[in-house]
């Protein structure tokens, strides 16, 4: 079966005073229907400009190259009228901040129901009826109530729900979410994790998780592709990526975090700071940073390769490969 | 063994227009010993901000605040008495407060400036301790921006260090930066504190944070600490309900997919506070009596303290009972 989303080779140049910039380089990935995908890396990795390419909302005089075909067709060769039909219909987007999704102007209803009658054709009757279930499917309480409310009036939380309500009302087969939790408190983001991980199974609905925190994508993503200078580190199943990671990256990633027991061992970060754009050395990008480097890090450019089945690596030195 | 910081029965009203004033803390207990790092932990709004500017002197505060034995008198930002130079804060966002157009070296080295050391005495003292907090010594010759987030948090450091404080309150200083970047301050804060002998509070909402690097944790709710006690014990076997539905939420990157637990509800708006236990509507165990009686903190065994009428004062803490009502549905 082909996968509902395919990324072959994107690559994103930013435009900045210096001239283009890469931001994304060469990224590939699949996502298959109802699937959970993560994608993890420090911030300026890449990870919210690969979901804009996708949508095609990039920063103005952005220029991308690869393909991403997504329902057999390419994105990243459609017209912006073409595009427009695709976005919010069948992928639909959730961002960090949900006052910048939801309008603060407008009612719930309104904007719950604005998409459903412009795409779907629905009547004024029917769409509400349509949006009163949805804002209990993602469990704001009172839903009738909640449409005649502005975005103000709810917590992050629950501004959060009725973002992803309102991402969801076509009915999208994908929905990309950048950073979805990162400005909730972990209780309210238990209650989001839950909810993407209940609309995949009920709605066999595709979901890319974006997010720098590597818990959150455990508890979700079924498999994780950890970016770093706009490539692929590693990419493979949750279960591998996170117990047996074969990339020095995600391995110190994991590092960093504080150990699951506590205990007063210091932390350990990873040394140096993540490239800024424009910056990404030359070799395997991860070089400066990486205490495995060997001569050859520095001057040849690792591709992913395959070091278990579904599990890829940009390491050739493969220096956790023996490592049980 | 004397308190550095001692706070309790703190409170503090936000005055609006055109609505009653808002009781953000309280009644709020704290306390901290010197060399001692205590994470101040809760959901957002539950006051840990407002807490933690008040016991240094920012807001003006009810209740009892005593640092090195004296008491606080808030006298607003820019008029600190001379003896509270020793309790000094650090803010989450390190840029907001330092000034783009000037040397890092000459905001770091004003502290020196005020003492009456000449700018060129100042600037090599804000370069020891740049490299103190790790940054490079050309570091004091650069501007703000041309630093990482982590680096500049270095810098919000290293200015607090010029005052040589003997207490710190950082709030959420390291919630805006990558993982790696967490690390590596927290580490900084953890090493200062043991190497000055200073005390620190730590208010984050990244309990495992908290977890690996305070002795002790409070734990605020709508304006009150509702737990406290060492953090191994507080963790392995929280005393307070609230407590124990914070740690269930992280999630953990053991790649086990397991979903961490819900706490339905939101905290409630500190401006009408539930009657009785004010956790009680969010409360997997509360009893009938819970939305009569408002439990006071009190003083369980072990250093620990709690406020829920599960515990008896004086008695160790005892376990919470299993709840599993909050399993929702999406549990797989
Ligand atoms: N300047 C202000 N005027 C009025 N109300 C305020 C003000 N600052 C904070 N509050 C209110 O006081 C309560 C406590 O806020 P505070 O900022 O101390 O919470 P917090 O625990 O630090 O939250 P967070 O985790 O989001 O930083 C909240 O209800 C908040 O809305
Ligand atoms: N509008 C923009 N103009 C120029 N550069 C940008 C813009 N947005 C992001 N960048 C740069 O592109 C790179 C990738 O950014 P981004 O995809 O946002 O990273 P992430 O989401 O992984 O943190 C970073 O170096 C970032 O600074
Ligand atoms: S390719 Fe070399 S530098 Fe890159 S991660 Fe592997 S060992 Fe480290
Ligand atoms: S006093 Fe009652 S409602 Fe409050 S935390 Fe204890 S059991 Fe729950
Ligand atoms: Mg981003
Ligand atoms: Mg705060």
């Amino acid at each position: 079966m082909g996968a509902l989303l395919e990324v072959e080779d994107l690559t994103v140049w930013l435009a900045t005073r210096r001239g283009p910039r890469m931001a994304v380089d060469g990224l590939s990935f699949q996502v298959g229907s109802g699937e959970i995908f993560g994608i993890a890396g420090e911030s300026g990795s890449g990870k919210t400009m690969t979901a804009m390419a996708l949508l095609g909302l990039l920063p103005h005089a952005a220029r991308t190259s690869g393909k991403a075909v997504f329902e057999g067709r390419d994105l990243l060769s459609m017209s912006a009228r073409q595009l427009r039909a695709v976005r919010g219909r069948r992928i639909a987007m959730v961002s960090q901040d949900p006052s910048t999704s939801l309008h603060p102007m407008l009612s719930i209803e309104t904007q719950l129901t604005e998409h459903m009658r412009h795409h779907l054709g629905l009547g004024r009757s029917e769409a509400r009826g349509r949006a009163v279930e949805l804002l209990a499917t993602v469990r704001i309480p009172d839903p009738e109530q909640a449409l005649g409310a502005h975005a103000a009036q709810f917590s992050g939380g629950m501004r959060q729900r009725i973002a992803i309500a309102v991402a969801l009302a076509c009915e999208p087969r994908l929905l990309l979410a950048d950073e979805p939790t990162t400005a909730l408190d972990v209780t309210v983001q238990a209650g989001i994790l839950r909810l993407l991980h209940r609309l995949r199974a009920e709605r066999e609905l595709a979901v890319v998780v974006i997010t720098h925190d590597l818990g959150v994508l455990s508890a979700v993503a079924d498999r994780i592709c950890v970016m770093y200078g706009g490539r692929t580190a590693e990419v493979g199943p949750r279960e591998n990526v996170l117990t047996r990671p074969r990339h020095p990256y995600t391995r110190g990633l994991l590092d960093a975090l504080p150990h699951p027991e506590g205990g007063a061992a210091a932390l350990r970060p990873i040394p140096g700071s993540p490239p800024s754009l424009g910056e990404v050395p030359e070799g395997c990008p991860f070089h400066p940073r990486c205490g495995y480097a060997v001569p050859d890090c520095r001057t040849e450019r690792p591709a992913p390769v395959l070091v278990e089945p579904g599990h890829a690596s940009a390491c050739p030195p493969d220096p956790l490969g023996g490592i049980a | 063994m004397s308190a550095l910081l001692e706070a309790s029965g703190v409170s503090v009203d936000y005055h609006r227009r055109g609505a009653p004033a808002l009781r953000a803390v309280d009644g709020a207990d704290l306390s901290l010993a010197r060399g001692e790092i205590l994470g101040l932990v809760g959901e957002s709004g539950c006051g840990k901000s407002t807490l933690g500017r008040a016991v240094v002197g920012l807001l003006p505060a009810a209740g009892r605040i005593r640092f090195d034995g004296h008491p606080i008198v808030p006298l607003g930002r820019r008029r600190r008495a001379p003896g509270m130079r020793g309790l000094q804060m650090v803010f989450q966002d390190p840029y907001a407060s330092l000034n783009p157009r000037r040397w890092v070296g000459d905001q770091v080295g004003d502290g020196y400036l005020l003492g009456g050391a000449s700018r060129r005495e100042a600037l090599r003292r804000a370069g020891e301790l740049l490299e103190r907090v790790g940054l490079p010594a050309d570091a004091a010759r650069r501007y703000p921006h041309e630093f990482s987030g982590g680096q500049r948090q270095r810098i919000a450091i290293a200015r607090t260090l010029a005052a040589e404080p003997s207490c710190i309150v950082a709030d959420e200083p390291i919630s805006a930066l990558d993982a790696s970047a967490q690390a590596s301050v927290a580490n900084l804060l953890v090493d200062l504190v043991r190497e000055l002998d200073m005390g620190m509070v730590f208010i984050s909402h990244d309990l495992s944070v908290v977890r690996q690097i305070a002795d002790r944790t409070a734990v605020m709710y709508l304006g009150r600490v509702v737990e406290a006690g060492p953090t191994q014990e507080l963790w392995s076997s929280p005393a307070h309900p609230y407590t124990r539905a914070l740690i269930s939420a992280v999630p953990r990157a053991d790649g086990a997919g397991v979903l961490p637990v819900e706490l339905p509800g939101d905290v409630p708006d500190p401006a009408r506070p539930p009657s009785g236990c004010r956790f009680h509507p969010r409360c997997p165990l509360a009893r009938p009596e819970c939305s009569r009686d408002d439990p006071p903190l009190v003083v369980l065994r072990d250093g620990r303290s709690a406020a829920c009428v599960l515990q008896n004062a004086g008695e160790p803490a005892r376990p919470l009972a299993d709840s599993t009502t909050h399993i929702g549905k999406d549990a797989t």
